[in-house]
Order: C-alpha cells, then structure tokens, then sequence
C-alpha cells in the first residue's frame, strides 16, 4: 500500500487524485453538526479506510470504535449515506452516490462523541431477553446428543453468527418509535434460544419477550434482515416467537 | 405497547374481520349501481337478523381492532403512555362500539 | 440531506407505512361513517341528503380512496398473518404472492367488464 497523505484543495481542482467529499459527524450527546472532509479516492477502499484517514491525516480529534477489520467483532457499524453499514466490510465504491459519502453514528442510540454510539442500551436489552444459556445439565451429567439436522437445531443454527453489531437495531423504526421494544438482536437470540434443546426453561425464554417491550411490537418492517451484515434474519426468527407464543396461548391460556 | 393479550386480540379480530371485509365490499358494489339512496339500503336491511348479526359483529371487532391499532400509534408517533394511552384505547374503542350499535340498531330497525 | 436514500428504501417498509396510512385513515373515517348511517333512526331526511351529496365527482373518489384503503388495509393484514403464523419456504410465499397477485389481475379485469 502506498503511503497516503493530505490532499490539499488546489490539487483537487486538477483532477489527478480523485477525492470522495466525506461529511462527518461531529458533536456529543448535547449536540453537533456535520464536518466536510475531503478524502483521496484509492481502489480498493472500505468505510472504515475513510475514517481512519480523516482521523489519521486531517483531524486526529475524531473518536470512532473498530476492533478487528474483518467483521468479526461487530465494533464499528455506523450510518452511511443514511444505511446502517458495518464499516470494515463496507467499500466505498458500493454505497458512494456521486463521489460523496455521509457517515454517522448508529441510529436509536445516544452517541457518546462524533461516531462512537454508547451500545449499552443494545445490550441492555439482550439481557432483558435473557440473552444467555441457562443450563440444564451439570458438567457431571451426560452429554445430550443433538444432530445438526435436528429441526429445532437448524433453527437455531440460523440465528447463532450474530456478532452484536447492532445494525438491525439501528435500522428498526419500531426501535425508534417505542423505547422499550427489545429489539430484533436480542429476540433473535431468545428465539436461538427457544429452539435450544439443551436451554433448561424455554417456557421462561417465551415469557421474557411477551411483555409490553417484546417480539408482539413488531410490525415486520424487515429492516432488520435486509441490513444484517451477516445475511441473519431476525424478522423470521421475531415471527417465530409469535406463532410459538400464540400457540401457547392457545393450549394454556397465557 | 403490545404485549401478548393486545396482540391476540388484534389478530384474532383481524381475522374474524377479514369476511367481514369482503362481503362488505361486494355488497357496496352492488348498492351503488344506479346510486344510493335511504329507502333502498333501508329496504335491503330492515328487519334483517342476518344483516343485524354480521354488521354487529363487524362492529364489535372494528372497535377492538381500530383501538388497539389507534394505541400503538399514538404511543409510537406521538409518545403517549400511561393515562393518555388508556384514555385513546378506551375512548375510541367503547366510543365505536357505541356509534357502530347505534348505527347498526338504525339501519335494521332490531 | 435532500435526495438522500434512507433506511426505510425497500417494499416492505413501504408494506409497513401503507397499512399504517390505511389503519389510521380507517380508524378516522369510521366514526363518520357509523354517525351518517345512524341517522336512517334519527332523520331519514338528512340521510338521504348526504346520500346526495354523496353523488359530487369529488366526494366519489374520496369514497373510492376510502375502498382502496380498506383493500389495502385488509390485503397488507393477510400478508401479516400469512408472515407470522404460516411457517413457510421462501418458494412456498413466493408462489402465494403470485397466485394472489394472478387471482386479483383475474378478479380485476372481470370487475372492469362489469362497471
């Protein structure tokens, strides 16, 4: 890779370097605005890249979040040209409209400066879901065989690669609307759960998202599958939880 | 704003709705053939158990439906809770239900 | 911003925002509509001058307007609980969708014959 440096007005103007106009945004919880930035074009090129310049090259104020580059650990979603993206595996040359870009924190969550959203309100909620394994067994027991082909397994297969990125809580309009709704990564991850063979109270992991924030909220925007970096789908895994709380109400009356 | 009982009976009125719909809608079509006119919907309805029995039920589901889906927008547009959300729930619903019973005891003269 | 695609670019949010425009338009005319047809108890005279009002070319296509809301409304209302509760394929809701979508070309054309 070669060494990049600031491009300065004059030699945009004559066109040898292509140049992405960047409009940041900059601010904290109390308020902000957007920040031009003019950004060298380069082939081969990620949202990411494009930050880490600015960041590097022309304001080393900008507070951004990644970890991995390989979207693997779900750090550094943010909102491009009005999408939610994850930004390491984003390039340049699929979302640009006209050599320009728009960056900006994660929608639906309070933004702690310039482009790192504050994810503990996500979080929160996965907990509030009851987002982890309660066991069934101790170490001493047996080991339950379960098959992949097994049906509640492959349900579950289909929603387990999460990375908590929180893209499709930053894309759902139900989110916005109603701040209690748990939101679709975390009814994901009961719905992951449900279908656990091993999870030791499933009636329970149904009873966590039937409440006045839970999976029944849901209008099936489908913003949330549409947008999910790692191809998920959180709309069909939310649908799934309704028929299977439907269906208890049904047979008991709950 | 909807947990498992509102959810149930917005869908379940949903669906007790949708025949509901469809007939209501043939029927209109074959009323406004040669324009409306009191006499005539009053001809087609009076005395009429069966008219009396599907608009009454119709209605019924209509207020239930319509108040539910009336509170879960006024909650995620407007950002009522608590007191005022109950008073648009409740309003609309009973309010519907009245109007529509009224209208519907108008119309098949039961 | 102006011209700036958004999240919400894609059918089924517009699915979503079409039966939430129908719902609340329903939702507001239907009062309306049941005080009118109380009046054939109160005043049939009154009724049958709505009526009449009810003829302006203006009034007929909002009156149309307002069928198309409830077909919207109730068809969107199908698509839902064929979402939620019938656990189908992909294939599966894509034949559904074009066989509803045949029948009302079907339905349709034999309605525009008939008027």
């Amino acid at each position: 890779m070669t060494a990049m440096r600031k491009i300065t007005p004059s030699e945009d103007a004559t066109g040898t370097t292509p140049v992405l106009r960047v409009s940041v945004w900059r601010g904290t919880a109390e308020g902000g605005a957007y920040e031009e930035f003019e950004v060298p074009q380069q082939d081969n090129q990620t949202i990411l890249d494009v930050v880490s310049w600015i960041q590097q090259y022309a304001d080393p104020t900008l507070t951004y979040r990644f970890a991995c580059r390989v979207g693997m650990c779900g750090s550094c979603a943010m909102m491009v040209n009005g999408k939610p993206r994850w930004t390491c595996r984003t390039h340049v040359k699929k979302v640009t409209e006209g050599g320009a870009l728009t960056i900006a924190p994660l929608r639906n969550l309070p933004v702690i400066k310039d482009l790192a959203a504050d994810m503990d309100p996500f979080f929160d909620k996965w907990v509030k879901a009851g987002g982890h394994h309660h066991p069934s067994a101790s170490r001493h027991d047996p080991m339950p065989v379960i098959t992949s082909e097994t049906p509640g397994r492959v349900e579950a297969n289909a929603g387990i690669e999460c990375i908590n990125c929180s893209v499709c809580y930053a894309s759902c309009d139900t989110v916005a609307g109603n701040p209690d709704y748990l939101g679709p990564a975390a009814l994901q991850r009961a719905w992951t759960l449900y279908n656990d063979a091993k999870e030791a109270d499933r009636e329970a992991v149904l009873d966590r998202v039937s409440g006045a924030g839970g999976c029944h909220n849901c209008h099936s925007q489908g913003s949330c599958t549409l947008y999910c970096p790692n191809e998920l789908d959180p709309l069909s895994a939310i649908a799934g939880l309704k028929r299977a709380s439907a269906k208890r109400f049904f047979k008991g009356g709950r | 704003m909807l947990d498992m009982r509102l959810y149930m009976a917005q869908r379940l009125s949903a669906m007790a709705m949708g025949p509901f719909v469809l007939v209501h809608i043939a029927v209109m079509i074959y009323a406004i053939q040669g324009g409306l006119s009191a006499s005539e919907i009053l001809s087609r309805t009076q005395g009429s158990v069966f008219w009396f029995l599907f608009y009454g039920l119709f209605v019924v589901a209509a207020g239930l439906h319509g108040a539910i889906g009336l509170r879960v927008i006024a909650h995620e547009m407007l950002g009522l809770k608590g007191w005022s959300l109950g008073a648009i729930t409740w309003g609309f619903g009973i309010g519907v239900i009245y109007m529509g019973a009224r209208a519907v005891m108008a119309v098949t003269g039961l | 911003m102006k011209g700036m695609k958004t999240h919400r670019d894609h059918p089924l949010w517009l699915a979503y925002a079409l039966h939430r425009f129908s719902g609340l338009a329903l939702a507001i005319f239907l009062p309306a509509h049941l005080y009118v047809l109380s009046l054939a108890l109160t005043d049939p005279a009154r009724l049958d001058g709505f009526l009449h009002w009810a003829d302006l070319p203006l009034v007929k296509l909002a009156e149309f307007g307002l069928v198309f809301l409830l077909a919207a409304h109730m068809l969107g209302g199908l698509r839902l609980l064929a979402l939620e509760f019938l656990p189908w394929s992909g294939p599966q809701k894509s034949l559904a969708a074009s066989v509803l979508a045949g029948a009302f070309l079907i339905s349709g054309l034999f309605f525009l014959r008939a008027i």
